[in-house]
């Protein structure tokens, strides 16, 4: 059966990236999710750029403190060894290359990385908040994002048209339809959603894609 | 003599915010350590021609119950109210949200003059500022529109943009403690933006869930050393 995957699901491919002990930044919307996505036996630390370092899952009703929040305005539960800090340090930690891993949203990726995800046609107002110091800081950078926007215009492009967050600073796209590595050759198409053929996701991708040797369904 | 630094409320404390007066506010952008009673006194004190520093423009109250059931009050009335002649900050407005908010309507209208930070650079030339120094380079915003109109400088092999500190006349912080020194403790992710804040303004104001005498904190986990702090009003939460 074909299907693409909810933002739920993505999100959970995104966590499966997270390698025991490291230190991950979670941006703005869908890669929130992630927080309570961990997989099972690894231990993540959350660090979030209003200061904090060692966040637990996302608070329930009754857990929510409105002093205790991730970037994204979401109140987050606290873990024992959690700390805080101010914003400068956080970007301290960001720039200096101490984060392992951020999750961010995008609107567009080109097929050498370059990242579009703080502004689009209409919108001149809306702010890139720390997601340039996050692209260019962060040891890998996973993007997670729908394959297509609203209208059916591919977000993987050739070249990006909207504003641009960093350049060739992507290392991995995770979409509702596949999982693309961006290498030194191009994009390669690691996995595919269920039911989908190479030939209808390149037909929804403008940049082209590689289809890996050990191209494979993806797997949660 | 110890300066007496306590004020009885907030409009007091933003009495002498004068028109055309740059103005840093606290906090991260919504609830979490936004000086909230400073910003609505200030609101109702009507200076104008402001320019306002802060990491987010702020939302409206009419939007904010998309982020917090109940809704709040944020940054957004200062907007609202036409007193803002220039925002410079990260998140002018959100792009999860609809082009509603006070400052992206004003913005729309041509009413408002907008210098987008990276939230870092935002950060650390507020930290410049603070420590008088002249700027700093960054690799962040190179090959975007960051960079446009900015020097550049190759240091070992990789490219660098230079930015400017931030200084301003008024700070309004929020912080969890202070002493009548005007030493000051945070609460979790409210504190933010608000230390960096704290030091970088000619005249420091904080309002504060519970004032103390000096000597009841702990000199080890004081955040915000008292040199930095002019005025005190206390907010019992």
């Amino acid at each position: 059966m074909k299907s693409r995957l909810d933002e739920q699901t993505i999100a959970l491919r995104a966590a499966r990236e997270f390698t025991n002990g490291s230190i991950v930044n979670l941006g703005y919307g869908m890669p929130g999710l992630c927080a309570n996505l961990i997989p099972e036996g690894r231990t993540v630390y959350f660090q979030s750029e209003n200061g904090v370092l060692g966040y637990g899952c996302l608070a329930t009703d009754a857990e929510k403190d409105y002093e205790i929040i991730n970037a994204s305005d979401q109140p987050v539960t606290t873990l024992p060894g959690m700390c805080f800090f101010d914003s400068a340090v956080a970007f301290d930690m960001i720039r200096g290359g101490h984060i392992d891993i951020v999750v961010l949203g995008a609107y567009q990726v080109s097929e050498k990385g370059d990242l579009a995800n703080w502004g689009r046609p209409g919108r001149p107002a809306t702010g890139m908040g720390g997601g340039m110091d996050l692209a260019v800081g962060a040891g890998r950078v996973i993007v997670t994002m729908l394959h297509t926007t609203k209208d059916g215009e591919p977000r993987i492009v050739r070249n990006c048209t909207y504003p641009l967050t960093a350049r060739q600073c992507v290392n991995l796209i995770v979409t509702d339809l596949a999982v693309i590595e961006v290498a030194g050759k191009g994009l390669v198409l690691k996995e595919i959603a269920a039911g989908w053929t190479v030939k209808e996701v390149q037909a929804l991708t403008e940049a082209e894609l590689i289809p890996a040797a050990d191209l494979k369904e993806i797997e949660l | 003599m110890t300066k007496n630094k306590i004020f009885t409320n907030c409009d007091e404390a933003v009495a002498d915010i004068f028109d055309g007066a740059t103005v840093m506010i606290g906090g991260f952008g919504s609830f979490g350590g936004l000086p909230i009673d400073l910003i609505q006194a200030l609101a109702k004190q009507g200076a104008n021609n402001l320019t306002i520093i802060a990491n987010m423009g702020g939302v409206g109250f009419e939007l904010s119950h998309r982020i917090k059931p109940e809704g709040y009050l944020d940054t957004g009335i200062l907007f609202e109210n036409n007193q803002v002649r220039k925002f410079i900050g990260s998140v002018p407005a959100l792009g999860g949200m609809p082009p509603t908010s006070p400052l992206e309507k004003l913005y729309n209208d041509g009413k408002i003059e907008i210098e987008m930070v990276p939230q870092g650079t935002l950060a650390e030339r507020l930290r410049c500022g603070a420590g008088g120094l002249g700027g700093f380079y960054t690799p962040v915003g190179i090959g975007t529109v960051v960079e446009n109109g900015k020097e550049k400088k190759t240091i070992g092999g990789k490219e660098y943009i230079l930015e400017l500190p931030l200084t301003a006349d008024f700070a309004l912080i929020k912080a969890h403690r202070a002493d009548t020194l005007g030493n000051l403790v945070y609460r979790g992710t409210a504190r933010c933006f608000n230390p960096v804040m704290a030091s970088a303004a000619k005249v420091t104001i904080v309002e504060v869930d519970k004032l103390v005498e000096s000597g009841q904190l702990d000199p080890e986990a004081i955040v915000t050393p008292h040199v930095y702090v002019d005025r005190i009003v206390e907010i019992p939460r």
